[in-house]
């Protein structure tokens, strides 16, 4: 019996709630709200109490897919990688790098949406960083 | 002032923790980490200065779900008055086996008690603490024989506005554990309504929290639009013991009265959906 408690932060808005995954045995089980979280208060919404849904989920993507004559394809992540590097470096040759957008994601941390910027700034080269809703 | 300074409990509690998991398989109580304070299994080995008492978690919930993954497991739980109820309707509902559940318990103090207007803020199974006086009872349900219908009406129809339907109320209540909750039912609860559907939407819960409710007051805790929810269900509480004499939590032997059958013999079939 191994049965614990661990501590991580709502993926599901940029709110970030404090909760707690309820582990028995390495296999998620629940969902604690975490009352002694300084911001969060114990208090949940509706998607955090329900956060640990997507991850035995039999939809879960657990590999990138790449499209390959019309059909999605399971792949690597070096082979997924590979090709978006490809495509970009293609476009941004071809049309220029304002042909190209950046849309973050309020699931991310601030770092990562710091990162996503810088690549899409320094890397590429354009302005066009704006929000997953926005889409 | 408490009779009785916090750390002294602790300490004896965990004094307590430390000598039956001699014998028990582990213990269900409240652990601090660097991450916080969360519900724990204690081991044999464990660090119990880890072990604490506050926030109250609903640690019965834990001890069901042990229960249920392992058929033998035998296991103690630091138990407040509250949860010792909670563990009494549980176990007369099947989610939790009475004969492998030992209640090691601890007296809430008298700030504790008032905060939760609690009419009986220490367990039957006391080891720690002595008993304090309980609180005053809520001023809403003191007043609300002497308050106007349509006033009521305007309470509850201004509290539920503001629900969120969150389902944490139903999420962290130790005596809600049906698989098919009739507040997910689109036949009583038109889908994709916020606030959801008034009353019907917090009355179900009302309607089968009779019988159930312990009082622990952690659906009050937990709701993030500060819905007095325990006013409604003390009310229902109040009910209980009025027409029917029962008071939820405090007879292991009492059959809850809205599972048994007109002939008065109990339902057999006790999943827990029957009430």
């Amino acid at each position: 019996m191994d049965y614990k408690n661990v501590l991580t932060t709502c993926v599901y808005c940029g709110c970030g709630c404090g909760l707690y995954l309820e582990v028995l045995d390495g296999r998620v089980i629940g969902v604690w709200p975490a009352k002694t979280h300084e911001i969060t208060d114990g208090k949940l919404c509706i998607k955090g109490w329900n956060i640990d849904g997507f991850i035995y989920h039999e939809d879960r993507l657990k590999t990138p897919l790449i499209r390959k004559d019309g059909h999605l394809v399971e792949a690597s992540w070096d082979e997924a990688l590979s090709l978006v590097a490809e495509k970009l470096g293609t476009i941004k040759a071809e049309s220029g790098p304002d042909s190209i957008a950046f849309l973050s994601s309020a699931k991310g941390t601030n770092e990562e949406n710091y990162l996503l910027q810088k690549l899409s700034r320094a890397v590429i080269g354009t302005n066009n960083v704006d929000h997953c809703a926005r889409l | 002032m408490n009779e009785q300074p916090v750390p002294s409990i602790i300490e004896a509690i965990r004094q307590t923790v430390a000598e039956r998991l001699q014998e028990l398989d582990g213990v269900v109580a409240l652990r601090r980490s660097s991450e916080g304070v969360a519900p724990h299994v204690f081991q044999q080995g464990d660090d119990l200065s880890e072990l604490e008492i506050v926030p109250r978690y609903p640690l019965t919930t834990v001890v069901s779900r042990l229960h249920k993954s392992f058929p033998e497991i035998r296991l103690g739980i630091v138990a407040r008055g509250c949860d010792e109820r909670a563990f009494v309707e549980m176990a007369k509902r099947n989610q939790i086996d009475p004969d492998r559940l030992f209640i090691l318990g601890i007296a809430c103090t008298a700030e504790e008690a008032e905060e939760c207007h609690c009419a009986a803020p220490f367990p039957k199974h006391l080891v720690v603490g002595k008993p304090v006086a309980p609180g005053s009872p809520n001023p809403v349900v003191a007043e609300y024989d002497n308050t106007p219908l349509a006033k009521r009406n305007a309470f509850w129809r201004r509290q539920f506005a503001k629900c969120i339907k969150c389902y944490g109320c139903r999420n962290i209540c130790p005596e809600c554990f049906c698989e098919d909750c009739a507040m997910e039912d689109p036949a009583w609860v038109e889908p994709g309504l916020l606030a959801p559907p008034f009353p019907v939407f917090h009355l179900i819960r009302a309607m089968h929290m009779a019988s159930r409710c312990v009082a622990c007051r952690q659906c009050d805790l937990t709701c993030p639009a500060h819905i007095p929810l325990t006013v409604l269900y003390d009310l229902m509480r109040r009910d209980m013991e009025a027409t029917l004499g029962y008071i939820p939590g405090e007879d292991i032997k009492a059959p809850p009265p809205l599972s048994v059958t007109l002939n008065e013999a109990p339902l057999l079939v006790n999943t827990g959906h029957m009430d």
